[in-house]
């Protein structure tokens, strides 16, 4: 199968790479850049553990073609924190208890980031329908949605 | 097996213990840093894949692969010929589920499968194998698969536990009985008896992380394997039978885990790509598709069950039978045993009987989910007693307090109670803020108990001190949702050092003796009683080094504080040594310092919870929404109090789910209609409330620190609890779940219609 060279940017990095035309971005960062934080839990776009942006849109990036990343921009868990600093977002989830496997927790944060850059102040139910694309099995999102807002209140404060 | 008979739970001040630090995992997990199935990688990797039955029972004759084996970048092909029939006979089902010998016996059976060098050429292969199948009549439904003339899966099925023995094979794998008294007699005694019959569907534990492994062999003979698994030292024993490979040469790493909820205490693909790479002799990376979770994982099982019972005016349970009827699957072991122990095992009980049958069918062998069995069990008798409190007017906690087992009840599955928790939770749900808030219109609040057993078993802890006088705490038992933190939370209280200087690890199958799978709520009790045993032997060999260092008997020294202390003014003036003072001087007063403990662990404690649901009911949809949710538990000791919320809190999550949306849909044709989250729907942040959760405390006598396992029971009432919330909305009573809309309004409509008629 021809392979197409993509020349693209993840967490600020300029990065290129040949991927098949068929491959999806999920399997482009995980099996050729090691990216191995973006996780694969349905490949279906149902259950947003894949979940990066794209130029700043949130998306599930087992429903995005590596081809696709082409010019753009797009950051994944890896780039949450800067150096050894945590995120806000991050450093709740930890202090809330908001992950117990683990499993969901790249995509939920991804998603949660998206969600306070265009809405710093949240209510409850604005934050449960913002993540509603990302399943959790473990928490009943309880701890995830209380992480959310003291993380948000703590970035307004800036 | 009190460890400690000075230490009252109840009275004694804990420094660490009780406490929220962070996880040691954490930052990793955060990060993405974090290392689960799939993501490990080798030099020279294949992929791995598998190729499923499309029938539900079909013979196999033949499986055709010299066509695929031809394809360029095909490097190994396996069918049940690569698996040694000789296995041990315990292991035959296991090895049959792995790989499909004389039928396929679910849509989803894995048949063969390929290792190629590239996914898409994995994909390809396995298009080019060609099985010949002799299609056979199924049954996926557990009521017509007991039916006499029913398709039989296998023949030499004759069913256990009936006297005299049928003649002629079913597929009924056994009938099991408890109880005692006589229920017939009971219900002489009744004011009101009622019997109903409930159906539930399978659901699947619906972990985010499919099953995943690394296989390894080398042409010696000697494999490795990373793995998502609850029991890596099951998977290692497992796959070394299935293999025919001596135990130790197959080390087993497990990886983090993605959720298991007893899902991955059993072996599936991880045999397959052994074989594939001892064949291949590369490494091979096999992670099933969320499509083969659905169809060939290990859903739990759909039910069908008959309860009744028998109270008096004055709210006296007078008798109480149930006859269960479970499907497990292609294979023989359902969870109607567990089901069946534990149906009535929150009451004081005269007369009490169970019968439970265990039925196979044509769907993917069950494995466990969270308390296997119990939460079915509990919705129907939870349901019966709703339904009699309603009728004799007593408020539904009031009767269950009537009823409620404790300290010396002979339960109904046999043994006596020690020291239990049910009325302390019924009372703390009963003065529990959202007992008496007003509900709104189309609105409705119900309440259930609920049981589980939890388990203790074989359990190995190392504790080793490090030079700096920090902590290598090494376990066996995968951490599921946050388990190195309590072990860490338990090592630091016993040496009396900070939490964040002791650091859990779990071990491969190399460097530690043999623990039990991640199950049964056991982590916390078990690999908790452990590792306070192994620090105390740590402690014990620090006293001794310290009476070494002093010249004094070892049993005058006292370990306080993280310090060895002459135990009184007769042993002597010394300064305290710390744990770091010793660990620096280790070298020279007898070499490195470990404290180990190895146990089959006994007394882990059963534990009770009372769950308050409000359900809100859209009459014209029939859809439901709960409103309000609030768990209460008893967990003996919380360790780290967070990781036993959110214990609670999943625990409710997955019970509404189970009671509102999931089933497991199979068309006539005996295939799953809906393996994908998109179809099979769990709930997601917006179907949800907040979920209260009070954490009760009566403490285990048979755990030092009075540990209770908190992992299941917190699945088991909410299907009763929400079952119970929508009756009262609907004016109607619901015996079959899900309460998905087009079913709760097909049962309003049909009580509207019987009441015309009437």
């Amino acid at each position: 199968m021809p392979q197409v060279r993509v020349s693209t940017t993840i967490n600020g990095d300029a990065v290129s790479y040949l991927c098949e035309v068929d491959e999806t971005l999920l399997d482009v960062l995980r099996d050729r850049l090691g990216l191995t934080g973006s996780k694969e839990g349905c490949g279906t776009g149902d259950c947003g553990a894949c979940s990066v942006t794209l130029d700043g849109r949130l998306v599930c990036s087992c429903l995005v073609l590596g081809a696709e990343a082409e010019g753009r921009e797009i950051r994944t868990v890896e780039g949450i924190a800067t150096g050894d600093t945590l995120h806000p977002l991050q450093q709740k989830f930890l202090e809330f208890a908001a992950l117990q496997c683990g499993i969901c927790t790249p995509g939920f944060l991804v998603a949660a980031k998206a969600l306070l850059e265009k809405k710093p102040d949240p209510t409850e139910s604005e934050i449960r329908f913002g993540l509603a694309g990302n399943l959790c099995r473990c928490t009943g999102y309880d701890k995830i949605v209380r992480a959310v807002q003291a993380a948000a209140a703590e970035m307004r404060k800036g | 097996m009190p460890l400690d008979a000075n230490l009252d739970p109840r009275t004694h001040v804990f420094k660490v213990v009780g406490t929220r630090p962070l996880r040691p995992d954490g930052v990793d997990k955060v990060t993405g840093r974090a290392k689960f199935g799939a993501d490990a990688n080798a030099p020279g990797m294949l992929v791995g894949k598998i190729l499923r039955s499309p029938h539900p029972h079909a013979r196999i004759r033949a499986i055709h692969t010299a066509k695929a084996a031809k394809l360029p970048g095909v490097k190994a092909i396996v069918t049940r010929e690569d698996f040694p029939n000789s296995v041990d006979a315990s292991l035959r089902d296991v090895h049959y589920n792995v790989m499909a010998r004389e039928k396929a016996l679910y849509d989803g059976h894995a048949v063969a499968a390929v290792a190629a060098t590239s996914a898409a050429i994995a994909r390809k292969a396995l298009k080019l194998i060609e099985v010949d199948y002799e299609i056979l009549p199924h049954v996926t439904d557990v009521d017509e698969a007991m039916k006499p003339g029913a398709p039989i899966l296998h023949s030499d099925m004759i069913t256990e536990g009936v006297e005299p023995a049928p003649t002629k094979p079913s597929n009924i794998a056994g009938r099991h009985e408890f109880g005692h008294g006589d229920p017939e007699e009971g219900f002489k005694q009744a004011d009101h008896v009622i019997e109903r019959v409930f159906k539930t569907e399978a659901t699947h534990q619906g972990y985010i992380e499919p099953h995943a492994c690394l296989a390894s062999v080398g042409s010696d003979g000697t494999g490795e394997l990373w793995v998502c698994t609850q029991g890596h030292f099951m998977v290692r024993d497992t796959c070394a039978a299935l293999l025919g490979m001596d135990v130790s040469r197959l080390r087993v790493t497990a990886s983090e885990i993605g959720g298991g909820f007893g899902g991955k205490t059993t072996v599936f693909i991880e045999p397959v790509a052994l074989a594939l790479s001892r064949k291949a002799g590369r490494p091979v990376k096999l992670v099933m598709s969320r499509e083969e979770v659905f169809r060939a994982s290990g859903p739990t099982s759909s039910t069908s069950m008959t309860v009744k019972i028998g109270v008096t005016k004055g709210g006296r349970i007078t008798g109480a039978f149930a006859e269960l009827r479970f499907q497990g699957g292609a294979f023989t072991g359902s969870p109607v045993v567990l089901g069946a122990m534990s149906a009535f095992a929150c009451y004081d009980l005269e007369h009490v009987k169970v019968v439970g049958y265990d039925v196979v069918t044509n769907r993917p062998k069950q494995a466990a989910y969270r308390a296997p069995g119990a939460p079915m069990v509990a919705f129907a008798v939870e349901s019966v007693l709703d339904e009699l409190a309603n009728k004799i007017r007593m408020d539904p906690i009031e009767l269950r307090l009537k009823n409620a087992a404790k300290e010396g009840t002979r339960s109904s599955y046999g043994p006596k109670y020690n020291r239990i928790g049910l009325i302390d939770c019924l009372e703390a749900a009963r003065k529990h803020p959202h007992y008496k808030a007003p509900l709104g219109p189309n609105q409705g609040r119900g309440v259930s108990a609920g049981f589980w057993f939890n388990f203790g078993g074989q359990t190995c802890v190392s504790l080793n001190v490090n030079i700096d006088g920090t902590v290598a705490l090494v376990v066996g038992t995968p951490d599921i949702g946050g388990s190195r933190a309590s072990m860490c939370l338990m090592a630091a209280e016993e040496l009396g050092i900070p939490y964040d200087k002791v650091r859990a690890i779990v071990a491969d199958t190399g460097s530690l003796g043999y623990n039990d799978i991640s199950e049964g709520s056991r982590v916390t009790f078990s690999t908790g009683l452990a590792t306070i045993s192994a620090a105390r032997d740590a402690v014990a060999k620090l006293c001794a080094r310290a009476a070494k260092i002093w010249g004094i008997p070892a049993d005058a020294v006292t370990w306080e504080n993280g310090h060895a202390k002459p135990s009184g003014p007769n042993a002597g003036n010394f300064e305290p040594l710390s744990l770091e003072d010793l660990a620096k001087k280790a070298a020279k007063t007898g070499g490195p310092i470990a404290g180990h403990y190895e146990v089959n662990a006994d007394g882990a404690g059963v534990s009770f919870a009372v769950h308050l649901a409000d359900a809100e009911l859209d009459r014209e949809t029939g859809r439901v929404q709960i409103k309000r949710y609030t768990v209460v538990q008893d967990a003996g000791k919380a360790i780290h109090p967070s990781y036993v919320e959110g214990q609670f809190q999943g625990g409710a999550a997955q019970g509404i789910g189970w009671a509102i949306n999931e089933e497991y849909i199979y068309g006539k044709d005996g295939r799953l209609q809906n393996p994908g989250f998109l179809d099979y729907r769990v709930p997601v942040a917006s179907d949800l409330p907040m979920i209260d959760t009070v954490i009760v405390e009566v403490p285990n006598p048979g755990h030092p620190y009075g540990v209770r396992g908190v992992g299941e029971t917190s699945i088991v009432p909410p299907l009763a609890a929400i079952a119970n919330a929508v009756s009262a909305a609907a004016g109607v009573r619901m015996t079959q779940l899900p309460m998905s809309a087009p079913r709760v309004l097909k049962t309003m409509d049909e009580a509207k219609r019987g009441s015309r008629r009437r």
